[in-house]
C-alpha cells in the first residue's frame, strides 16, 4: 500500500516531466531506494508494473531499482557503521549518540527516453 | 525509431509534493487560518483527543476537521456528533497518507478561509505521513501510554518533525510498563525543542493545558 502511493507520486512526476521534453517514450527509469527507506523493493517493483499501465509514457518503461546501504555516525567517536547491521549502538563505542547519514531515500535518478 | 537519450533527474521522489506543500503553507498563512496535522498509530486517541480540545476551544475560536480515512466516515460523524463543528471526510484511496494536494481539495471543499483553525486527522500510521508533507501550519503527534515509551527511538522522522507529542491515555499508566520520564527523554532526544503534554481523555488531566497551548499559539499565528 505504501509502495503504490510512492510508485504513483513517482510516474505522475515522469509522465509531465516526459511530456514537458515531447518525448514519445519512456525506455527505462532508473530509481534509488534506501536500505532503510520504507520501500520494501520487491513490492515497489510489483507496484511499479501495475502503476506504468495507467501512465501516457511509462507503458513500456522497464524499471532498474538501485539499493543504497544505510550509513550511521557516532557523534561521540566520529565514526561510521552499517546501520543494518549494528542499529543505534556503535559498533566501535557502543555508544548511543548515533544518526543516520544516508539509506533512507527515494530518489529519481534517471529516465531514458525516446 | 527515435533516438534515445538520457534525462537526469536526480531528485527526491517526494520534491514535488514538498513543493506542493510549501505553495498550500503560504496560502495559508496569507488567510490567517492554521492548519493542524495529527498524527498517531492506529486507536492512539487522535479523535477522542480533538473532540476533548475542540469543545473547550470552540466558543472562542472557529474550528473544522478534516478526517482522513482509507474508506469510512466514521470519525467525521463522530466529530460532528460529539462537538457540533463542521467536519468532512476525505477519503485516500487505499493511500496510507495524506499529501499536499489531497489537502488542499479538503480545504477547497470546507472553504477553509472562513476558520480559525482547521485539524486534520490524519491516516493512523507512523511511517507514511512522516514523509508526505500535507501543508500544514503545524505537525503534531500523539503517543499512548499502551504503545511503549520507545517509540520515538523506533520511528525517528516523525517524532523530528512534530513541535508537539501529546502522551495520552495516562489514566491507564497502571496497567502498563510505561516510564513517562523516559518516554520524555527519548522524544527530546530526537526534538529538543518539542512540547510534550500528557492528557487523558477519561479523566480529561492535562486538557486545560492542552486548550492553553492552542489558544495562545492560535494567537501569535494571527499576529506573526
Ligand atoms: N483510557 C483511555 N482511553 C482512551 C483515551 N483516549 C482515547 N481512548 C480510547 O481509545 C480508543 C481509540 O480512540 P480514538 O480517539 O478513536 O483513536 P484514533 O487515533 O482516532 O483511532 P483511529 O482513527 O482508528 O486511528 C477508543 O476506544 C477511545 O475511547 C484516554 O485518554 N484514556
Ligand atoms: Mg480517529
Ligand atoms: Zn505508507
Ligand atoms: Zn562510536
Amino acid at each position: 500500500m505504501h509502495e503504490l502511493g510512492i510508485v504513483f507520486n513517482i510516474t505522475k512526476q515522469i509522465d509531465e516531466i516526459a511530456k514537458e521534453n515531447k518525448v514519445n517514450k519512456v525506455i527505462s527509469l532508473t530509481v534509488e531506494v534506501g536500505e532503510v527507506s520504507t520501500v520494501v523493493p520487491e513490492y515497489f517493483k510489483d507496484c511499479f508494473e501495475w502503476a506504468k499501465k495507467k501512465t501516457e509514457y511509462l507503458k513500456g518503461c522497464k524499471l532498474n531499482l538501485v539499493v543504497l546501504s544505510a550509513l550511521s555516525y557516532c557523534e561521540d567517536c566520529k565514526q561510521t557503521y552499517n546501520t543494518v547491521q549494528f542499529g543505534k549502538t556503535c559498533p566501535h563505542c557502543k555508544s548511543e549518540h548515533t544518526y543516520l547519514v544516508t539509506g533512507n531515500e527515494v530518489k529519481m535518478k534517471q529516465i531514458e527516453v525516446e | 525509431m527515435g533516438q534515445v537519450r538520457t534525462i537526469l533527474l536526480e531528485r527526491s521522489a517526494f520534491a514535488n509534493n514538498d513543493e506542493r506543500a510549501d505553495i498550500l503553507r503560504e496560502d495559508l498563512r496569507k488567510a490567517k487560518v492554521m492548519l493542524v496535522n495529527v498524527m498517531s498509530s492506529p486507536g492512539a486517541g487522535k479523535t477522542s483527543t480533538l473532540t476533548s480540545l475542540i469543545n473547550n476551544i470552540k466558543d472562542k475560536v472557529s474550528v473544522a476537521v478534516m478526517e482522513a480515512d482509507i474508506d469510512s466516515d466514521v470519525d467525521a460523524k463522530s466529530i460532528v456528533k460529539n462537538t457540533g463543528v463542521d467536519s468532512i471526510q476525505l477519503h485516500t484511496g487505499g493511500m496510507c497518507h495524506l499529501d499536499a494536494d489531497m489537502t488542499r481539495s479538503g480545504l477547497d471543499a470546507i472553504d477553509y478561509s472562513k476558520y480559525d483553525i482547521i485539524f486534520l486527522e490524519n491516516v493512523g500510521n507512523l511511517v507514511c505521513p512522516a514523509e508526505f508533507d500535507t501543508g500544514a501550519t503545524m505537525d503534531i503527534m500523539i503517543l499512548s501510554t499502551s504503545e511503549g515509551d520507545d517509540k520515538p527511538l523506533k520511528y525517528p522522522l516523525i517524532f523530528q518533525k512534530c513541535n508537539l507529542v501529546i502522551i495520552s491515555k495516562i489514566d491507564a499508566l497502571k496497567y502498563f510498563t510505561f516510564d513517562t520520564k523516559k518516554c520524555i527523554d527519548n522524544i527530546k532526544y530526537r526534538n529538543k525543542d518539542a512540547t510534550i503534554i500528557p492528557i487523558s481523555n477519561k479523566t480529561k488531566e492535562g486538557i486545560e493545558e492542552l486548550t492553553t497551548f492552542f489558544l495562545e499559539k492560535i494567537k501569535s499565528y494571527k499576529e506573526s
